[in-house]
């Protein structure tokens, strides 16, 4: 009997750990459909324009400054690399079909997630601990259009026009190391761009960052929202774990979309 | 014959059980709630007085059991039904639930703005007129974080009556609070529900002062309801837990103020009278503090608290020196037992008393509830005596011939007036 426990249980943890995960992951499609559907109710502008400032406005700086890092790397990078099969001429194609494809929407979301996401889930989470939640639902206005709905439509607004700076920042990093410091033409560099990058790329990037901002936005609410039905921990430190784990599923769920979305769109 | 018509209850429950992780915390759960009255719920600590507000306000849902909404199953009700019934309820949370990144005024306009098509003016002037009842005007701009405890309390009593709402639950709505502010937040809720006539539900600690305020008490233990009835009613209830938990709350406030409860009043008064021969008399004076409510609403609630609990004390001291002993009769109603005087002592004590009081206790009543001579206001001062005999009628009826003679012994005048 023992030996049957003994073999069995890791199946038996294994199963019921995808049970949870399959469970919440049907939770949280329920939870983003109800917020999205009251991004149309009536009396939303007005805080959805308070967090696009949020999220747009104070993650842009940090944003464009990783995107500037990002495109001075690859600028010096692809340089050293192209230079050893003497085609250092294409390094604009590369950086900017590395960015506005890949780099930029995965790169900015991530930043977005450590930035924005993690205050969602934790405001979000002592919002609950402290019955603030339970306070609107008491007051008639529904949790979920007053606290989810508009982050949900600021993070489809922002999330796009960040990439778009992250990228745009990042092909002039690249322009920095590859032209201003390593001696690269200048008419060279901005002609590849121009050349190489095409609608379908920008396709791309622009969906991948929808996709990413669904998900970072759905994650860090529904994890914040749900914090009192944690099991491993309660209170302030419910609130700690549900960051935590937040920003990790956003992160991990950015990364396995982006494999998802970019083997449909190539 | 016509037979009685019988009182249909606006919230019923019947037969509820809660349990949370196979822990009972509502046990079969039988009571009502009548339109237009305040209901007290009274307990100890962890009884599952707030799980029993979270199922009327449909935070929690049974597990077993019926709340019938005017006689109609709540669970069977229609949506549209159910949303018309939770949109006549409002709730004031035990630790407050004020949104801290919102200002006082945002904290109460936020279910105003959000859930009515007011114009910002209309909101802003119900808001702005709520919170100079409730004396917050000063703290429009802060953040809850800003606030003491008691104005935090004021600031979620706005947010819960400034929807005008049907009915209204006060969960432990004067934790946190001092004496005075204790009682002036019972006496600011009893005095809205007579005004806008809503019906309260309330959790509270506050014994006996709450009495004095609501029509029916229940009183839980461990889960169960174990009475329901009026608060005469709950006077004659012998039960553990009124030994337990009632006795050990009203001995405390004894402590504190030097007034007795109601239930030691009686007892030190049958303890008096068995002591005297048949028939041997002794008197009870009655005080009221005439337009007390009028008084409230011109100095606060706070303030109206203080002058009523300087003047009980003051009455406690003078009497305490001829043997005698006070309690508090009703919101501004107190009673003296005099066991040593007959009717003519008592009347000569009370002139004595009504003399000393316009000669200088008004101005030491005024000075211990920080009443400054610009602030204009009057109120009056009305005193009766009547005699009883021992053995014969009930202290009660004693104090009611007391109040049935009671005229004017002291009056406050507005100086700016004269």
């Amino acid at each position: 009997m023992d030996n049957q426990n003994l073999f069995t249980s890791p199946f038996d943890y294994l199963g019921r750990k995808v049970l949870t995960l399959i469970s919440e992951m049907g939770a949280m499609v329920i939870f983003f459909m109800r917020g999205f559907l009251m991004i149309f109710r009536p009396k939303q502008v007005g805080m959805i324009i308070q967090h696009i400032y949020y999220i747009g406005a104070t993650s842009a700086t940090v944003v464009m400054l990783v995107g500037l890092f990002t495109g001075m790397v690859l600028g010096l990078e692809l340089f050293h690399t192209l230079l050893r099969f003497g085609s250092t001429g294409v390094l604009g194609s590369a950086v900017a079909v590395a960015l506005v494809r890949e780099l930029g929407p995965v790169l900015a979301a991530i930043m977005i997630t450590a930035r924005a996401g993690s205050s969602m889930a934790a405001e979000i989470g002592v919002q609950r601990i402290s019955e603030q939640i339970d306070a609107l639902f008491t007051m008639r206005i529904d949790p979920v259009r007053y606290l989810i709905s508009p982050r949900i439509a600021a993070s489809i607004i922002c999330f796009p026009m960040l990439t778009t700076f992250f990228d745009l920042v990042g092909i002039l990093g690249g322009y920095f190391t590859g032209v201003v410091l390593l001696g690269l033409n200048y008419g060279t560099y901005f002609g590849r761009v121009q050349q190489s990058l095409e609608m379908e790329d920008i396709t791309c990037g622009f969906v991948k960052s929808l996709v990413f901002a669904v998900i970072v936005s759905t994650v860090c609410c529904f994890q914040g929202f749900y914090t009192h039905m944690r099991r491993d921990s309660y209170g302030a430190k419910a609130v700690g774990l549900s960051t935590t784990s937040a920003v990790v599923m956003s992160c991990v769920l950015i990364l396995l979309s982006d494999y998802v979305v970019s083997s449909l769109l190539v | 014959m016509e037979l009685p018509k019988m009182k249909i209850p606006l919230i019923e429950f019947q037969k509820l059980t809660k349990r949370f992780n196979n822990r009972t915390v509502l046990d079969q759960a039988d009571l009502q709630i009548y339109e237009g009255e305040v209901t007290t719920i009274i307990g100890k600590s962890g009884t599952g007085k707030s799980v029993l507000l979270k199922h009327i306000i449909g935070l929690l849902t049974a597990d077993e059991g019926t709340i019938l909404v005017w006689g109609q199953s709540l669970e069977k009700m229609s949506k549209r039904g159910r949303y018309k019934y939770f949109r006549q309820i409002s709730y004031m949370f035990q630790n407050n639930a004020l949104f801290d990144s919102m200002t006082v005024f945002e904290n109460i306009a936020l279910p105003l703005r959000q859930t009515t098509r007011m114009s910002e003016e209309t909101i802003e002037r119900k808001v702005r007129a709520r919170m100079e009842q409730t004396e917050l005007t000063d703290a429009s701009g802060k953040y809850p974080s800003e606030l003491s405890g008691g104005m935090q309390k004021r600031v979620a009593l706005s947010r819960a009556l400034v929807t005008d709402p049907k009915i209204v639950l006060f969960d432990e709505p004067t934790t946190g609070q001092d004496m005075i502010r204790r009682n002036a937040i019972l006496s600011m809720i009893a005095e809205y529900q007579r005004q806008f006539g809503f019906t309260a539900v309330l959790i509270s600690h506050d014994i006996p002062d709450v009495f004095f305020i609501s029509n029916r008490i229940i009183a839980m233990d461990e889960g169960r309801i174990i009475f329901q009835g009026t608060p005469e009613q709950f006077e004659g209830f012998e039960h553990p837990f009124v030994d337990e938990f009632v006795h050990s709350i009203e001995k405390l406030e004894e402590h504190l103020t030097g007034i007795q409860s109601k239930r030691q009043f009686k007892i030190r008064n049958q303890v008096g009278l068995s002591r005297k021969h048949p028939q041997e008399s002794y008197a009870v004076a009655l005080f009221t503090l005439e337009h007390f409510d009028q008084l409230c609403e011109h100095l606060g609630h706070t303030r109206g608290q203080e002058v009523l609990n300087a003047l009980g004390t003051y009455i406690n001291k003078h009497f305490g020196a001829v043997g005698g002993f006070s309690t508090r009769q009703s919101t501004n109603q107190f009673a003296t037992f005099l066991p040593f005087s007959d009717f003519q002592e008592a009347e000569r004590l009370l002139k004595d008393f009504g003399v000393g009081l316009q000669g200088g206790g008004l101005g030491t009543i005024q000075a211990e509830s920080r009443i400054t001579p610009e602030i204009c206001y009057e109120f009056a001062i009305l005193g009766g005596v009547a005699e009883g005999k021992a053995g014969d009628e009930e202290i009660d009826g004693i104090s009611k011939k007391a109040e049935v003679g009671q005229k004017e012994i002291a009056r406050v005048r507005c100086e700016k007036r004269r």
